[in-house]
């Protein structure tokens, strides 16, 4: 089975973000980037099928400079047999980003593309639909737990409320979730032999925006309200307030 | 030249997302001076649904209805939307920023080589042209965005608009769904699940909970109070109790699950760590209960109690039943 994930790097989800000076763009000094924690959980199942498959390739992909050759050798490091970097700047919205992934991806020989469902970092939630639009391939976003047997795939989504399961015959396109594994953490070996494994560099130019960012901001401050009291005898004082004040009860 | 609204279903019932889409759409259909129009798209027990688009605003309303489309069907979902947005000069398509507004949003986007401004909070015209308000890194920043190309899509955050009603009588025409009801990927419900409480997502009231629970077993007085709260709460959760298995994950709020915005919100055990904070802070109102009094988390919120959840929590269920008695 071959199989493509595309990737992204990112702010790690504890970093503090606030608007940059130039107001158009965030502030990512002293930040530290990691690979999408959504990517993991793809990687961990392209991995994973491969295993099971008892053969086959796993290439990871992404849009970006060269520091995401870093992102790169972590998944590389997980386990991937092969990277390729498309060097070039995502766009602001899904699309133009999508646009590279899929031109790349269409020259290549494939069984499934893996994506995480959104990058932690636009919150788009974009591309993985899009590319699949583009390359006029089934798909199943958000998916918790994938089923693929031989060309069949029934991959279950999460929806408000439950799930829905979406089935197809492959090549198709899958958004991972979390809950989908428990991704495996790089080895030492693996992060050695990381090093010496084949990362394609190819010369994708930047994405097209078909949205203009106008101004970052940052949220609105909220003030801390008031301690009502101490243990449960605050409570019948906390429920007249959210009554009388706040008017939410 | 209009604005389309996506107006969602699910078992043949318009959803709540879909009206507070169409309020949205309904305004920025008057700011640019179009109609609005609605695509209602599902099984064809749908039609007695048409009247409620007109009530909330919709000028006319374009129905696909097909026995095929008892469930959600991406592909020809994508290809009815695209048409309908090509066929009556749409400047801006809506979608509710469900599962169902996420899938759907970005395919139409690329079949329509258009950009897409996701989960957005608030949506305008500035200069001629669409723009709109949305969070990234999990709303710790908000963008101001505007379309370069048309038609401007997007998809407009649960709870972000509260639906109102704007009662006209629509036009109801039917578009041609013949060609579209053949598709690759299939989808059906998972079966055994009651849905029984609003998403978190979605919820009117957030009652979530965290380690300060102590166990996955007292979630029962989490249940017990947002019954008592009524039919408008769902249930949240931090990320180190769903990382513990205490709960699914479809509950996390915060940076790697869902950003909510309910008018309100409870903590309970929650100490706020960044990454939840982000996904919470824009609540109408937050109440905290925690027995750390330096807990993060009462720097957002507007009530506090600083005591053991375990002893606050069967008071306060026997308060709100009082109250709703």
């Amino acid at each position: 089975m071959k199989i493509i994930v595309c990737v992204k790097r990112v702010p790690d989800s504890e970093s503090r973000i606030a608007k940059a000076k130039d107001g158009l763009s965030v502030d990512t000094q002293g930040v530290k980037f990691v690979l999408n924690p959504y990517d993991e959980y793809a990687v961990e199942e392209a991995l994973k099928l491969k295993e099971a498959a008892g053969d086959g390739s796993v290439t990871v992909m992404t849009l970006g400079g060269e520091e995401s050759k870093e992102t790169l050798r972590t998944a590389l490091a997980m386990g991937a047999d092969d990277a390729v970097l498309l060097k070039g700047q995502p766009s602001v919205d899904g699309l133009g980003t999508a646009e590279k992934l899929a031109e790349a991806i269409k020259g290549r020989e494939y069984d499934l593309v893996l994506f995480g469902k959104q990058a932690i970092d636009d919150d788009n939630l974009q591309v993985p639909a899009m590319v699949a639009q583009l390359l006029g391939l089934p798909c199943a976003t958000v998916v918790t737990e994938l089923k693929v047997d031989g060309g069949a795939v029934a991959a279950t989504r999460e929806v408000e409320g439950g799930h829905e399961i979406v089935e197809f015959e492959l090549p198709g396109l899958i958004a991972a979730q979390k809950g989908l594994n428990e991704p495996r953490y790089p080895s030492l070996k693996g992060i050695m032999q990381a090093k010496k494994k084949p990362l394609e560099e190819v010369d994708a130019g930047d994405a097209e925006s078909r949205l203009e960012i106008i101004e970052v901001m940052n949220p609105p401050v909220r003030s801390a309200g008031q301690i009502v009291g101490e243990g449960a005898d605050a409570v019948p004082e906390l429920v007249r307030k959210l009554r009388d004040e706040a008017k939410v009860i | 030249m209009s604005v389309l609204a996506f107006a969602e279903q699910r078992g043949g019932v318009v959803r709540g997302a879909a009206l507070e889409t169409l309020t949205a759409g309904r305004g920025l259909a008057d700011a640019l001076g179009v109609e609005l129009i609605a695509v209602l798209l599902g099984p064809p027990a749908l039609a007695a649904e048409t009247g409620k688009l007109g009530s909330y605003g919709a000028d006319r309303v374009l129905t696909g209805f097909s026995d095929a489309f008892a469930e959600y069907s991406p592909e020809a979902y994508t290809e009815l939307v695209a048409k309908a947005a090509q066929e009556n000069g749409a400047k801006a398509v809506l979608f509710a920023a469900s599962a169902q507004g996420k899938d759907l949003a970005p395919r139409a986007a690329a079949r329509l080589e258009a950009g897409l401004a996701s989960d957005v909070t608030e949506v305008g015209v500035a200069d001629g042209r669409v723009v709109a308000v949305r969070p990234a890194y999990a709303g710790k920043v908000f963008m101001r965005v505007g379309f370069t190309a048309e038609p401007a899509m997007l998809s407009v955050r649960p709870r972000a608009y509260k639906a109102a009603e704007a009662p006209r009588e629509a036009r109801v025409d039917e578009l041609d769904v013949g060609g579209e009801t053949a598709a690759r990927a299939k989808v059906r419900a998972a079966e055994g699940e009651a849905k029984e409480r609003p998403d978190v997502a979605e919820a009117e009231i957030v009652v979530a909970g965290g380690r300060g629970l102590g166990t996955p077993e007292n979630w029962k007085l989490l249940e017990e109070l947002a019954d008592a709260l009524g039919g408008g709460a769902g249930l949240g959760a931090s990320r180190a109790v769903v990382d513990a298995g205490w709960r699914p994950h479809g509950e996390q709020v915060g940076q790697t699950g869902k950003v909510v915005a309910p008018p309100l919100y409870f903590a309970f055990g929650i100490s706020g760590a960044i990454q939840h904070l982000a996904g919470m802070q824009t609540a109408g109102c937050i109440v905290a209960v925690n027995k750390d009094a330096e807990a993060p988390i009462f720097k957002v919120a507007d009530y506090g109690i600083v005591g053991d959840v375990l002893e606050v929590l069967p008071r306060l269920i026997d308060e709100i039943k009082k109250l709703r008695a």
